[in-house]
């Protein structure tokens, strides 16, 4: 393939700044949560235990936010720059359904966000668990619309074309589509998942070297009862959610499983080198029959293969293969690590066990791998096309849109995430060592009760922050 | 016939969606751009803590642009963002720089340096890609039916590069007047003393602007010759709100700089507007026919009738919330 090919480098380019940015959002999104059960529980019980723990992980928030923001932003005119022949197609669909996320989430995180991380002192308690709220509603009505456009171009509803151009003919079902709630709740769940094991495995850490032992018990116990739910909850979303692209995008599940023919009795591979030029897998180790009884519920049921499409219609199916096995194989992972927890705590032993408590340090990387490979497995199980079965990826390419313009942004992005990576996960670092301890200590409802025309009072004077004097520099 | 003119209708939401974020995405932007010439670190202090806590929102108001473009002018969207390829990636690359620099700034001791570089080299980069577009705009594009056929650097001529350079003087004096708003003391003196010298810089950029744009296109000069009843009470309301600036800076004035700063660029802004319409992919496409489906426009039209509103609603319910001054110790969090 030619160095300079559009096409290709668009493809980079796009899958980069997608991957980038789909990191954020699930940790946003699962930590917004947190925070505003952790804010309402303060307000329940004025325990200022949860207080702190809100403060001390609206800290990482804010950064974390920030980087979902600036990645997002570059998401939004990607579509106009290098997919434009694909947005001038599909302008009449996801021209509203972008606009919606950005008139019903978009603009209710910024605005409640201001109010979350500086308002604690200048609005009632009560408003300030409102807006903790609206971030955290904000965040999943986003991923309902963007999911809602993401969808559509897996299992296309609602539409027909006329001069190639998409005409809506009904919005239900074109917003509604057929994967839109499957690929909802299993979004939603992986967001739970990335938030809870984040917090689980720092509160483990701080654990691990007595550091606020009561705050940092609190928060892994709450968490590791969430994650309870939502770690099964996820497998069984999955299967759900497999089931409903077998039904819809079956060349897809074909490469997932590595399956070239049309078969009974398919095997589950648990290893193997799938072959395109061969058409088959080298090196298999299976179970038998099992792909055939997940997705047709019988021993034996018929499964159609790779082959049924011509090659040039076939997705990188070592890609796909390759990436459905590591997202299995670590939602098992943290499957088993939620279930040991869990029979530690019935044995009264949650909080000492090291091993436990090292294990889940070393998972917080678990879900963000997960989800990465998720969108692996979804996106290029679609290719070649853009809009499945409707519009290929060249077809949507922008027509002017020459190599090297393509390379220099490429590069260009890639350079600029570099820098603003490694400085946020940098700073998240700094925020995680230098701990709870840093979130004052000095409880003040009074203050926070206090009506929005006190405000005049000076914010230095309060110094809610940095008990021990190293928190008040910045 | 229907019975409402949906296109005009988008015109006017998008006219007023693209105008209120320059305006109020303007000010966060020229307060970064300001700040080469501040004179301390308590200065850059408090002109940052004056938008922190606003910026997201202001900028939310680009992504609504850019989408509600998409909606209801696919045409325009699709021929934009491919001409002005590199200049929309300078941009967006100039917004993560700034973006991220609220946070990291107000932390950093030894690295501050540099993110103060960040913020304020981000800002003025967004700022004249912006310019530039505004530029492209008015030069106009090489299209073949609704795709973009021209070079990569077509939007970077000498008068794209003067209309980027106005622009930033225009953020700059917007930032410099929210500035006097929001600050006291040795921070707003500074802030006093640089706003008539910005002033006069923007003014010189009309006055230019004026001259170079019709000579550009002769299709504007005619339609400036032709309409002039209705065209040139703009360039005079400006001129008057020019006026009512510098007198309320001599003054010390503290809200009023702001106000009359936003009245130029209405004035300026509808002027341009007015150039070239009906056109807005000049020279070829006008805006109906670089309009949606009928389907689509009401559609999205029915939910912003309704949440445009409320997102104004809380937007100006949190500068409430924020409102009065700032000082340099406010921090962040
Ligand atoms: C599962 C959820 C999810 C997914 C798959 C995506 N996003 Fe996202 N996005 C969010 C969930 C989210 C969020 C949680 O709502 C963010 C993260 C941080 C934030 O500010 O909001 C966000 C921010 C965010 C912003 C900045 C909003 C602002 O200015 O406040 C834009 C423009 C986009 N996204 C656009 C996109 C596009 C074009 C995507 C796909 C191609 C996309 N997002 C995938
Ligand atoms: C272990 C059981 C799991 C199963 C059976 C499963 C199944 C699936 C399937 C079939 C898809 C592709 C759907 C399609 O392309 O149409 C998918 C996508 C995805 N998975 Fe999983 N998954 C599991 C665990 C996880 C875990 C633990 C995470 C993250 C924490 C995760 C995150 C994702 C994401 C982000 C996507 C892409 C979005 C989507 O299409 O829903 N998955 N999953
Ligand atoms: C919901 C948000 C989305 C996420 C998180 C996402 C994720 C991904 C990922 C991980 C890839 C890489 C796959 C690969 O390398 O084969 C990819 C590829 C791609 N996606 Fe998406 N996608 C999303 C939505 C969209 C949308 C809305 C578009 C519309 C333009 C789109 C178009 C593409 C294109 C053009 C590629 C490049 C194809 C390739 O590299 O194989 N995706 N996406």
């Amino acid at each position: 393939m030619e160095l300079l090919d559009p096409l290709l480098l668009s493809r980079i380019q796009f899958a980069f700044v997608v991957s980038f940015h789909a990191l954020f959002p699930v940790f946003t999104i699962g930590l917004a949560a947190y925070i505003a059960v952790l804010e309402a529980l303060w307000y329940r019980t004025d325990s200022p235990l949860y207080r702190r723990l809100a403060e001390f992980w609206t800290r990482i928030f804010a950064v974390v936010f920030g980087m979902g923001v600036v990645s997002g932003l570059v998401m939004s005119f990607q579509f106009g720059t290098n997919w434009s022949a694909f947005s001038f197609a599909t302008a009449n669909l996801l021209g509203p359904v972008l606009s919606y996320e950005v008139l019903t989430a978009f603009f209710l995180e910024a605005v409640f966000l201001g109010i979350l991380l500086f308002g604690r002192d200048r609005v009632p308690r009560g408003v300030h668990l409102f807006a903790a709220v609206m971030v955290a509603v904000g965040t999943f009505i986003s991923s309902f619309w963007i999911l809602a456009a993401n969808s559509w171009m897996h299992t296309p509803a609602g539409y027909e074309l006329r001069e190639g151009v998409v005409h809506v003919t009904s919005w239900a079902e074109a917003i509604f589509n057929p994967s839109l709630w499957y690929r909802f709740g299993h979004v939603a769940l992986a967001s739970l998942l990335t938030g809870g094991f984040v917090v689980a495995g720092v509160s483990a850490y701080y654990l691990l070297r007595d550091r606020e032992v009561a705050l940092n018990r609190k928060a892994l116990s709450m968490t590791v009862w969430m994650l309870l739910l939502a770690a099964p909850g996820q497998i069984l979303m999955g299967d759900l959610h497999g089931l409903n692209t077998f039904e819809h995008q079956p060349t897809k599940v074909a490469a997932m499983e590595g399956n070239w023919q049309t078969q009974r009795g398919v095997p589950f591979y648990l290893f193997a080198l799938p072959d395109g030029e061969a058409e088959t897998n080298r090196l298999g180790l299976a179970i038998p029959n099992a792909t055939s009884f997940l997705l047709t519920h019988h021993w034996d049921g018929e499964v159609p293969g790779l082959t049924e499409v011509g090659p040039d219609e076939r997705p990188p199916v070592a890609f796909v293969f390759w990436s459905f096995r590591v997202m299995l194989a670590l939602g098992t992972l943290m499957l088993l690590a939620v279930l040991w927890a869990t029979w530690l705590r019935l044995r009264g032993r949650l909080f000492t066990s090291r091993p436990l408590l090292k294990g889940l340090q070393w998972l917080i990387p678990a879900p963000f791998v997960a989800v990465l490979a998720g969108w692996f497995v979804t996106e290029g199980g679609r290719q070649p096309y853009l809009i499945y079965g409707e519009m290929t990826l060249a077809e949507g390419l922008t027509p002017a849109l020459t190599g090297g313009m393509a390379l220099f942004t490429l590069l260009g992005y890639i350079a600029v995430y570099a820098v603003v990576f490694v400085a946020g996960v940098h700073y998240v670092v700094r925020i995680v060592q230098s701990g709870p301890e840093q979130v004052g200590e000095a409880e003040q409802p009074a203050h926070a009760k206090r009506p929005l025309a006190a405000t005049d009072i000076p914010f230095d004077d309060e110094a809610p922050l940095g008990g021990n004097g190293t928190g008040t520099r910045r | 016939m229907e019975l409402i003119d949906l296109t005009a209708i988008w015109v006017g939401i998008l006219g007023v969606g693209v105008f209120m974020y320059i305006l109020l995405d303007g000010f966060d932007l020229g307060v970064g751009i300001l700040y080469p010439f501040t004179p301390d670190e308590r200065a850059r202090d408090e002109i940052m803590n004056a938008v922190a806590p606003v910026w997201d929102g202001n900028e939310t108001w680009l992504v609504l642009g850019g989408t509600a473009l998409l909606a209801a002018f696919p045409a325009v969207y699709s021929i934009y963002l491919p001409a002005l390829y590199i200049g929309v990636f300078l941009m967006l690359a100039g917004l993560i720089f700034r973006g991220v620099a609220f946070e990291f700034r107000f932390k950093a001791t030894r690295s501050r340096r540099f993110w103060n570089y960040a913020f304020s080299g981000g800002s003025l980069v967004a700022a004249a890609a912006q310019g530039f577009l505004v530029g492209a705009v008015v030069q106009g594009f090489e299209v073949e039916g609704f795709t973009y056929t021209g070079g990569a650097f077509d939007w970077l001529t000498p008068f794209t590069t003067f209309t980027a350079f106005a622009l930033v003087s225009g953020y700059a004096l917007l930032g410099a007047t929210w500035g006097i708003l929001k600050t006291t003391g040795e921070t707003q003196q500074w802030l006093y003393r640089l706003a008539p010298r910005l002033l006069a810089v923007v003014v010189l950029c009309l006055l230019v602007l004026s001259l170079w744009t019709p000579l550009l296109q002769e299709r504007i000069l005619e339609h400036w010759l032709s309409s002039w009843p209705v065209l040139w009470p703009l360039p005079a309301l400006s001129a008057v709100f020019a006026l009512l600036l510098w007198r309320a800076l001599r003054r010390g004035a503290e809200f009023w700089p702001f106000a009359f700063a936003f009245g130029i660029f209405i004035a300026t802004y509808l002027g341009l507007l007015s150039s070239l319409w009906p056109y807005v992919v000049p020279p070829e496409i006008t805006f109906r026919e670089a309009a949606s489906a009928p389907e689509t426009q009401l559609f999205l039209l029915l939910g912003i009738l309704f949440l445009l509103p409320v997102v104004i609603g809380y937007t100006a319910w949190t500068y409430w919330i924020f409102r009065g001054k700032v000082d340099a110790t406010m921090g962040y969090h």
